[in-house]
């Protein structure tokens, strides 16, 4: 039987690669430009070579449908070097086409942003989608940047080294005097070869390259990596070991949300905040090392369970550091909101439209502040979170108060989240007794998790060995930084950092 | 107004006593400096040589050897070992001066940092200017760098700053295995800083590449493209380490003056 549309599954399920719906690719856009228009989201849009050994490119689609908790996969054979772009009818995927021609050397015909992503040579060698000469290495942050012309129109440039302890992007300001007409992000310095790292796993190495994809959210995407690989090889992880996995991604949200009102604070010169949220930031970090020795989570997620339990006793030291904790925490950012020089600077800088929101798929706290109401965690529940629910957070403003207040929104509930999981810790072990088996042959799946930043999406292909073909890690931050650069329109460019902050945005994560 | 003084009041002075008093409590689960006991190893045992990701654990004649320089203190070694043979204790202080101090081995101390020599230490010892640079990074070094600024450690006591300028800087801090696309600002910030100058290493992947280790896309680490004045091990590094490793650079430590490193 032929579907001429996209097949519905769930995440945590593995179905068969033959069961993944083959289109044309008329029948593949069409499906995926009607999808959206019902308000189905995109997931992940990647292309695979691994389907046939002629070296044709597989496109593949996820797409979410929150409103049902499903997932749209399906797929299209690329045939030949070019293929109509669908950005400009769908720019959520306006990223994903250049990444796609970046790593694959097609080239999406009609794309109105069409520019390197990473700057890196392409996986096709012979294939480039610029023209570039197969000797000729890309050169990062050399590309056609958007200019405006005109009387006292002058252009700003930063990075990739920038002032701070960040890591490295370029930033081009297109300004009239302190007026941000446009601003233009080129990433790609941080890319250290993730994905490919990936294939032919899961490996020795798997689980520690998971864990620094994006360095301050280990948590979120090892949780979901080991909910592919649980999906694969059938395992059922034990429920204690699903609230701690929860405790644990929670832990990881109070900690950047508040460094991150800290951070904002600090960006507005109002110190007492930034000083104390810069301490209380390390007292969740330390609760995190608590549990698992790592103030960044590290070896504390692995396939099948966790690595380290929570006894009575230490479950009792830690209600009672997060209380002392989030005590500390209500009062230095209660300043924040009653201090109307702080509440001045915040109010109405760097606003993003929920329409622009909605058609870039902007995803996490970033979407939420637009007054879009997206969260994995209850859209797509997996882990605990089936059982345990967390209210969404949102505020419409769109604005850096928008995105400062959602955090702390964020952060009363994510506080009230654990306090019940510690409560209401279910008995057994933390692991799968046998281990994980081996994985199944030539399956797919998908997996959704909402970190800090927002939707953490993975995808993997088995081949028939049951080893990785092809991993796809979607960060929160590939989706938002174009998010960033709208904020910024009709700005001042002094308000840049503060902007930046509000999002703040994974440079490692989107650069892979 | 008044309450942002009342909130002052109440968040009280957090600054910890180190080193003048002693560190904070590090957690149980704390992994730090690994320590070793080949005696223990049953005969023709490889389970924890099997088991590192990144091949930091080795066997020679000397019995076994962990690169601190390549641990990415992940737990996979104690796990595999039948016979307790490798223990991460809690001694957050390892940061050393060459890249083959960090080899530990069993029954041998770590050859902690050395302070710098007198003449730099004569232009650095009472202030030094950092320049951080993320290449390649996970940013979780870089956020455990950030945290010294914090009123909990207050790097600023000991006349150590963080500068956005290379050319105020007179230490570049280097995190990440350097990636392909940063290893150009890597260097030209390195060129942008005023002789005489010192190289920091922070945490495994600036010191070997990591996870990433032989990666096409990355340089394994700064060492083969600059000379590393201080290394300092950890995936990332605890702040406290970090710290340690400056103070010792700038022999700012009580201990290390009243007894020398062994």
């Amino acid at each position: 039987m032929t579907q001429h549309t996209l097949l519905k599954m769930r995440t945590g399920q593995a179905i068969p690669r033959a069961l993944l719906p083959r289109l044309s690719f008329q029948e593949f856009r069409a499906a995926i430009l009607s999808l959206v228009g019902q308000g189905h989201r995109i997931a992940a849009f990647f292309g695979d070579t691994s389907a046939s050994s002629g070296g044709d490119i597989d496109l593949h689609a996820v797409l979410t449908d929150s409103a049902h908790g499903l997932l749209r996969v399906g797929r299209t054979t690329l045939e030949s070097d070019r293929f109509p772009s669908l950005t400009s009818e769908c720019p959520a995927l306006h990223l994903f086409e250049r990444e796609l021609a970046e790593q694959y050397g097609v080239y999406p015909e009609g794309h109105p942003w069409f520019k390197p992503v990473r700057f890196h040579p392409s996986y096709r060698p012979g294939h480039d989608a610029w023209g570039r000469d197969q000797d000729e290495t890309p050169v990062v942050g050399v590309t056609d940047f958007f200019r405006v012309e005109g009387e006292e129109i002058h252009e700003v440039a930063v990075g990739p080294v920038h002032a701070g302890v960040i890591e490295p992007g370029h930033f081009r300001f297109q300004c009239h005097g302190e007026q941000v007409f446009h601003l233009e992000i080129s990433l790609g310095y941080q890319h250290r070869g993730v994905e490919r790292s990936l294939v032919g796993g899961p490996g020795k190495r798997t689980l520690s390259t998971m864990e620094v994809v994006s360095g301050d959210t280990s948590i979120g995407h090892v949780t979901a990596y080991c909910q592919v690989v649980e999906a694969l090889a059938g395992a059922q992880v034990p429920l204690r070991a699903e609230a701690i996995r929860g405790i644990a991604l929670e832990l990881e949200r109070l900690a950047n949300h508040t460094g991150d009102l800290g951070a904002l604070a600090g960006d507005v010169g109002f110190l007492p905040t930034a000083s104390y949220c810069g301490r209380i930031r390390g007292d969740f970090l330390n609760l995190t090392a608590l549990l698992c020795g790592s103030r960044f989570g590290r070896s504390l997620v692995r396939p099948g369970g966790c690595r380290f339990d929570l006894d009575a006793d230490q479950v009792g030291r830690f209600q009672e550091r997060l209380d002392m904790a989030y005590r500390d925490l209500e009062g230095a950012v209660d300043l924040l909101w009653n201090s109307l020089s702080v509440q001045a600077r915040f109010e109405g800088t760097g606003r993003v439209s929920p329409e622009a929101a909605r058609a870039l798929g902007l995803v996490g706290p970033s979407a939420r502040a637009c007054g879009l109401e997206r969260d994995v965690r209850l859209d797509f529940p997996t882990g605990i979170y089936r059982f345990a629910h967390v209210p969404i957070s949102t505020w419409g403003t769109g604005d850096v108060f928008a995105r400062a207040y959602v955090r702390w929104l964020e952060i009363q509930r994510s506080v009230a989240f654990i306090k019940e999981l510690l409560q209401t810790l279910p008995d057994g072990p933390i692991q799968i007794q046998s281990g994980v088996g081996p994985l199944l042959p030539d399956h797919f799946t998908v997996s959704l998790n909402e970190g800090w930043r927002g939707q953490i999406c993975h995808v993997a292909l088995t081949d028939d060995q049951g080893r990785f073909a092809r991993y796809k890690v979607v960060d929160p931050s590939f989706r938002n930084w174009t998010g960033l650069a709208l904020a910024l329109r009709d700005n001042q460019i002094s308000d840049f950092p503060l902007c930046n902050k509000s999002f703040n945005l994974s440079y490692c994560g989107h650069d892979l | 107004m008044i309450s942002i003084l009342l909130e002052r009041f109440r968040q009280g002075r957090r600054t910890i006593a180190y080193p003048s008093g002693s560190a904070p409590a590090l957690p149980d689960r704390f992994r730090g400096l690994p320590v070793l006991d080949s005696s223990r190893c049953p005969e023709g045992c490889s389970a924890c040589i099997n088991a590192c990701p990144t091949d930091a654990m080795a066997r020679d004649a000397e019995g076994l050897r962990l690169d601190l320089g390549r641990c990415l203190f992940c737990a996979e070694c104690t796990e595999s070992c039948p016979s307790n043979a490798i223990e991460f204790t809690k001694e957050f202080r390892m940061a050393v001066r060459s890249r083959e101090d960090l080899v530990v081995r069993s029954g041998k101390d770590l050859e902690r940092a050395r302070p710098l020599e007198a003449k730099m230490l004569r232009l650095f010892g009472r202030s030094l200017r950092l320049r951080v640079v993320s290449a390649g990074g996970d940013g979780s070094a870089e956020a455990d760098l950030n945290v010294l600024g914090t009123v909990v450690f207050d790097l600023g006591r000991f006349g150590v700053q963080v500068v956005a300028s290379p050319r105020h800087a007179d230490a570049l801090v280097v995190a990440g295995p350097v990636s392909e696309n940063m290893k150009y600002a890597l260097l030209q910030t390195y060129a942008a800083l005023p002789a005489p100058k010192l190289v920091i290493a922070v945490g495994v992947d600036a010191i070997s590449g990591g996870v990433f280790r032989e990666n096409p896309e990355i340089h394994n680490g700064v060492g083969d493209l600059l000379p590393v004045d201080l290394f300092i091990p950890g995936s990332p590094p605890h702040p406290l380490s970090i710290l340690d490793g400056l103070l010792r650079l700038l022999d700012r430590l009580e201990e290390q003056r009243g007894e020398p490193a062994s």
